[in-house]
């Protein structure tokens, strides 16, 4: 009985294994990769040594940084996605605070139009941005990539359903304690919401960082340009190096990774807070 | 000094649901007035419309002859205790004290001395650095008492602060609100729905069903005078027995039929100005549990009955045993009491005879009000 339960387990955790390392193929492909001479990336590509490392060295990476301005791409990259979460984690919890909490005539239709945008997805309203916002003379700055994407339904949504789950007589004694409504937002409820924002922070910079069909429709000049497009002009410029563009992509992903790890116990709490109300 | 009065107050939901109807009340300066009254009876309402977390849908709130209905709570000058305490989770208890206090924009010295002091009166200087979550129920209750104090508020709110704390503790800290409350002689409004709480600290009462005033009176006065059969079978551990009886006149004068039987009214405090009117009609009669003697015998108009007991609680000094109603009448209780001194020999199932001095009869008229007892 005892041995037939061990089996089970044994060929349960081998099927996991086989499934994890197929998930994690493409990654471990690509830090290998990044750190291999290109002829061998090309030689390795079609068999399971593409996954382990070999003649380790940095000359991908070295390349990465002589062939564009990789600095100046990740410097954009990280203005646009911090205004957009920045901005996005105030404007945002406000309107959803507002859903939740305050009294105004229209309350319940702004929701429901709230919720409805969820189902819109960004690519079919792009052309029509693309025109409004050219019409205004915005583009190929800072501002037309970050103000379309401060205000975000999901946002809106998820520290909507946060916020009906606190306990309501927390804002109802700051407000008999003498508090105003932006007061008791900012002095009572921001700091007991610490994981829908951390939640939010995440899921909008997972979601921007990799933004392509946006920038590329809005900017024509790399001194405003984020990563995706300059990896995007590693595949075209030549010579194609295949190193290269890994060490790119290492490199492109290694914030996503460390924002993500730091603040994985609060997304998680996040999560589980968040997901099941409202 | 502030004296608080509620004016033709009524409350309506957006469903329609009336959570206050008509209500008129005041609260002198300085009393300690408890509303009291089952879940859902509008009681919390009140007390929130006079915070002004819920604006009134009709009439007028006063604090000393200022209308208060379009005031926020910041403009009110009101201090609150919250059910569940409502500390702030993320501030310290010095912190919590300060809150009101930083709102008002005092001074930092001067805050720190007010928190000082407060902290001192209820015990909780050495709490002082601890968050919410490190304290006991108690604690807890404290420092909420403490927040409300610390700004020396013109009224103090008070929503049911002892429920969620063990009975000892509670009568401990009954103690404390009463004395406190003494001390400072800030107006204060109390809401529970134990009627021990209330009797114990209100000087006045008011008891509320339903959203509408059943009766205003002293802990005394709502034993003894109930207005009508909610407040009777609402006040007492167990409340008043209520059953019907219809009232007849003959030769002998008044009579009432109870279980079957005619029970002369003789000797019961009622003028004849107050039943003559109601001859032929079935009224509601009540008698206190505590009223009722085992046995059939007595002096002066007894009637006596037999019941089969349905329940038994030994109690130490007393038992109180439960049988079927007696007349029940259409809404009234399933069951009936009576408080007897303490004996070994009664059990569930056991048939007894009990009796009640018609000296002891309350009674009531169809729509359920107190007819006027003499003497």
């Amino acid at each position: 009985m005892a041995n037939r339960k061990r089996i089970g387990m044994i060929v349960n955790y081998l099927l996991l294994s086989v499934a994890a390392l197929l998930f994690i193929a493409p990654v471990l492909f690509m830090v290998a990769g990044s750190f291999k001479p290109e002829a061998r990336v090309l030689s390795e590509m079609d068999s399971w040594r593409a996954l382990l490392p070999g003649d380790v060295g940095l000359q991908n990476y070295r390349d990465v940084f002589a062939r564009i301005p990789f600095g100046r791409y990740l410097w954009n990259s990280a203005v646009i996605n911090g205004l957009i979460v920045g901005l996005g984690l105030i404007v945002n919890a406000l309107a959803g605070y507002a859903l939740a909490r305050l009294h105004w005539r229209g309350r319940q239709t702004m929701l429901a139009l709230v919720l409805a945008l969820l189902i819109i997805p960004f690519e079919a309203i792009a052309v029509p941005l693309f025109y409004q916002l050219s019409a205004w003379g915005w583009r190929n700055d800072y501002l037309v990539q970050v103000f379309p994407f401060v205000a975000n339904p999901l946002a809106i949504y998820l520290f909507y359903s946060f916020f009906l789950g606190l306990p309501r007589e927390l804002e109802e004694a700051a407000r008999v304690d003498g508090a105003g409504i932006l007061r008791t937002f900012f002095a009572i409820v921001v700091p007991n919401a610490k994981p829908v924002f951390a939640t939010v922070a995440i899921v909008s910079f997972l979601l921007y960082w990799g933004m392509y069909l946006w920038p590329l429709l809005m900017t024509v000049d790399d001194g405003v340009r984020p990563l995706p497009l300059a990896i995007a002009t590693f595949y075209t410029l030549p010579p194609v190096r295949w190193g290269d563009i890994l060490a790119f992509g290492v490199m492109m992903v290694a914030p996503v990774l460390v924002i993500f790890i730091a603040f994985q116990p609060w997304f998680v709490r996040g999560v589980a807070t968040t997901g099941l109300k409202g | 000094m502030s004296r608080v009065s509620f004016t033709h107050i009524t409350k309506r939901y957006g469903d329609g649901t009336q959570a206050i109807r008509d209500l008129s009340l005041s609260i002198e300066d300085g009393e300690l007035m408890v509303l009291l009254g089952p879940s859902g009876c509008g009681k919390s309402t009140l007390l929130r419309m006079l915070a002004g977390l819920e604006a009134p849908s009709s009439g007028e709130i006063r604090i000393d002859d200022v209308v208060v209905n379009g005031l926020t709570p910041r403009q009110r000058n009101i201090a609150m205790v919250f059910q569940n305490y409502a500390l702030y989770p993320h501030m310290s208890v010095a912190e919590n004290l300060a809150f009101p206090l930083k709102m008002q924009g005092m001074a930092h010295d001067a805050i720190r001395s007010r928190v000082l002091a407060v902290a001192e009166r209820l015990s909780l200087s050495a709490l002082l650095d601890k968050q919410p979550k490190a304290l006991s129920g108690g604690q807890r209750q404290r420092v909420a008492m403490g927040r409300a104090l610390v700004r020396e508020p013109q009224v103090f709110l008070m929503d049911e602060p002892l429920s969620n704390l063990d009975a000892e503790l509670r009568l401990q800290i009954r103690q404390d609100i009463a004395r406190l409350q003494r001390d400072t002689a800030i107006t204060t409004l109390y809401v529970t729905h134990d009627q021990v709480e209330a009797m114990t600290l209100g000087r006045r009462i008011v008891v509320l069903k339903q959203g509408e005033l059943q009766q205003l009176g002293s802990a005394h006065e709502l034993y003894a005078l109930p207005a009508n059969t909610f407040v009777a079978g609402f006040i007492g551990s167990p409340g008043m027995n209520i059953f019907a009886a219809s009232l007849q006149r003959d030769e002998h004068g008044y009579a009432m039929v109870i279980d079957g039987r005619l029970v002369a009214l003789r000797g019961a405090p009622y003028a004849e100005e107050s039943l003559a009117p109601l001859v032929g009609q079935t009224l509601h009669a009540g008698v206190r549990p505590e009223a009722l003697r085992l046995g059939a015998g007595g002096e002066g108009n007894v009637h006596g009955f037999q019941v089969t007991l349905s329940g038994v609680e030994r109690l130490g000094h007393e038992v109180i045993v439960h049988f079927p109603a007696i007349n029940r009448s259409g809404e009234s209780q399933v069951e009936h009491s009576a408080r007897l001194a303490y004996q070994d020999g009664l059990q569930i199932g056991d048939d007894v005879s009990l009796s009640l001095a018609v000296k002891d009869l309350y009674l009531f008229d169809p729509s359920g009000s107190a007819l006027p007892r003499a003497g």
